[in-house]
């Protein structure tokens, strides 16, 4: 015991080890992530199957009165049982972009999950710092931007993954990918997801940081919530919304990133100009809250 | 570079603009030696400690370790250095190897090294037979034995310890302190460690600092802060209804005589040496003593003198307080 290391290891040195260290936590502990998965189950079975809404439109759930009926041939009866179930999809097509609601609903979920998820994981910070192995680590040669860094990327993969998850459940539940889809799509949809997360987990782990109690993430993430979810398009298209909701959901970066894995996931053609729009929004307001979060994580931890 | 492995300047922290927690403190820790840091609850004892191993950023003055500033070259002051925190700080979902294995990692030590390493640092705290147990499972002890393994995987020089005892029962502190003892013999190191056990500080470190307030009152070896109390305390009674100030006063190293309810109190360095003399004087002066007592000061006097608190208390309290963040963390996990 009598040399002390030497200074050649590299600038990026343990980022690795502490992101592990938190994914360990979470895939080591099957209870827990079988239950966060109950909720989004329980999301799809009730609303997107249960209520499904295109059942509201289909042919067998239109009845003619009696007397209607005797004037039409059982041949001319069907062709207009058909009329009605082509105009139900184009109503469902119009409306959500699909004819299957359960599809677009997943979409909506896989989004929702990887936010929930990613506030989620941002909270372990507040017991870093509270049990000591913030100061612990900083005492070691890790760098500051590393310790930051390993937080964001943790948080960021364990929402990718709980979102494939999703799509995985949704599959045998109905969900229906467009005529559009490639194999290839599922990457842009990740990376999607990815620069989402990352945007919103060094926003939250900025805030969480600087605080030694747990209630404080937990009000920041009830605030947060109800806004991202609900002004946005994961549960119903933003077109019926009223104004004043529509004009939150355009700024609202949740809403870009389920358009965007929608057109890739389940739509029949995909916009390209609006897809590069969305890939657009997103990348700045990852880019943007990135930037911003580690900055002021960095800060305080030089303090 | 000077031979002060530690060396404080004016060193202070003041936390959001107004709370003095650590007043401009100066001292130097020799290589080698065995550092305690004394003092009251909330005194600035971590807070130091924090700002020497880099967490904290001084708001005035400087420290180096190692001839290392600690604010500028503050990454060679980490790889030089070993922390044990006053926390539990290993990760109770992870087993005490991996947890040994994630400091190595902090260090960026190679896996085929820091595999080997976390193997021998196991076998040095005993808990080989534990290695693959999870930390939750842990006792106290334990976990303790634990945070010290994790302080040496990069073989520091220097090695902080943060009230490395505290809470640990008899056997297991006497255990720590063998380990400390070890450390500084065979590796050489230099340690700096806070405690509320005073029998701890005195059995176990070279030079002590008193700090009280954010500031050092006193710095010194244990037996020269004894001292500066004045000496060893003789109380005696005699027979005879006289005064005898005077006589004793001339016998050699007493310091002090005073008469309290019929009791003389003599302060005389040397007590042991010092109580036959009088016993003789008196004698050869006809006088016969009836009751006699030596009470040698302990770091307990000389805490009590400094700080002007009771130690008891202070270590009760912060021991209530660990209990109460182990109770919150078990919460936290279920
Ligand atoms: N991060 C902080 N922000 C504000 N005040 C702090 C902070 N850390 C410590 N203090 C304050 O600084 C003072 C010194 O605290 P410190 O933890 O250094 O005491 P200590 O000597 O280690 O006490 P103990 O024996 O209880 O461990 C206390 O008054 C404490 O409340
Ligand atoms: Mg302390």
């Amino acid at each position: 015991m009598s040399t002390s290391n030497n200074n050649s290891k590299s600038k990026t040195h343990g980022l690795w080890a502490l992101t592990n260290r938190e994914l360990k936590k979470w895939y080591k502990a099957p209870v827990v992530f079988v239950l966060t998965l109950i909720q989004p189950v329980l999301w799809l079975g009730l609303l997107g199957n249960a209520l499904n809404i295109s059942s509201l439109f289909s042919a067998s759930s239109i009845q003619f009165p009696a007397e209607l009926a005797a004037q039409f041939t059982p041949a001319q009866l069907s062709a207009l049982g058909s009329f009605f179930s082509g105009l139900q999809n184009q109503i469902m097509g119009s409306t959500f972009g699909t004819t299957s609601y359960i599809s677009f609903m997943a979409v909506g979920m896989m989004a929702f999950t990887a936010l929930f998820t990613t506030m989620f994981s941002g909270m372990s910070v507040v017991w870093d710092r509270r049990l000591g192995f913030l100061n612990k680590v900083l005492s070691t040669p890790v760098s500051r931007a590393v310790i930051i860094l390993s937080k964001v990327l943790s948080a960021t993969l364990r929402s990718m993954f709980q979102a494939a998850v999703i799509l995985l459940i949704a599959l045998p539940l109905g969900f229906a990918f467009g005529a559009a889809f490639t194999p290839l799509n599922i990457l842009g949809v990740f990376a999607m997801l990815f620069l989402v997360c990352l945007g919103l987990s060094s926003l939250f782990i900025a805030i969480n940081i600087r605080s030694t109690r747990i209630e404080t993430p937990m009000a920041v993430m009830n605030l947060l919530n109800l806004p991202l979810t609900f002004a946005s398009s994961a549960f119903f298209p933003i077109k019926q919304m009223p104004a004043w909701l529509q004009a939150v959901a355009n700024v609202n970066p949740i809403s870009y990133t389920i358009d965007g894995m929608r057109q890739l996931l389940i739509f029949d053609s995909i916009d390209f100009a609006q897809l590069a729009v969305d890939f657009a929004f997103v990348g700045a307001f990852a880019a943007v809250l990135t930037t911003i979060g580690i900055v002021f994580s960095w800060r305080f931890l030089n303090k | 570079m000077s031979e002060d492995v530690i060396k404080a300047e004016g060193l202070t922290k003041i936390f959001n603009h107004n709370l003095v927690a650590v007043d401009h403190v100066n001292f130097s820790v020799k290589q080698g030696e065995i550092f305690g840091f004394l003092g009251p609850n909330g005194a600035g004892k971590t807070t130091t400690i924090n700002m020497l191993i880099t967490v904290l950023k001084p708001t005035e003055g400087r420290a180096s370790i190692l001839g290392y500033d600690i604010a500028k070259q503050n990454n060679d002051v980490r790889n030089a250095i070993g922390v044990v925190p006053q926390e539990y700080t290993a990760d109770e979902d992870l087993t005490g190897y991996e947890n040994i294995l994630l400091c190595a990692d902090l260090y960026g030590i190679p896996r085929e090294v820091s595999k080997k390493r976390a193997d021998e640092l196991l076998a040095l705290v005993e808990l080989t037979a534990f290695k693959d147990k999870k930390v939750q499972t842990y006792s106290g002890g334990m976990r303790r034995r634990l945070e010290l393994a994790c302080g040496l995987v990069n073989r520091p020089k220097v090695l902080f310890l943060d009230e490395p005892t505290l809470g640990l029962d008899v056997q297991t502190r006497a255990a720590t302190w063998n380990y400390v003892r070890m450390l500084k013999k065979e590796f050489g190191m230099t340690l700096f460690l806070t405690t509320h056990y005073l029998e701890e500080a005195d059995a176990l470190c070279d030079r002590i600092a008193i700090i009280d307030h954010g500031k050092i009152v006193v710095v010194g070896t244990p037996d020269e802060l004894k001292e500066s109390l004045g000496g060893d305390i003789i109380t005696l009674s005699i027979k005879q209804d006289v005064d005898i100030t005077g006589l004793v006063k001339k016998i050699e190293r007493v310091k002090e005589v005073k008469k309290e309810n019929g009791m003389y109190v003599v302060k005389s360095e040397s007590g042991e040496v010092t109580a036959p003399l009088i016993i003789e004087a008196l004698r050869k002066e006809g006088h016969v003593v009836t009751k006699l007592s030596l009470t040698k000061p302990t770091l307990n006097e000389v805490y009590l003198q400094y700080t002007g608190k009771s130690m008891r208390d202070a270590a009760d309290e912060s021991r209530e307080s660990a209990f109460a963040q182990r109770a919150m963390m078990r919460r936290s996990h279920m």
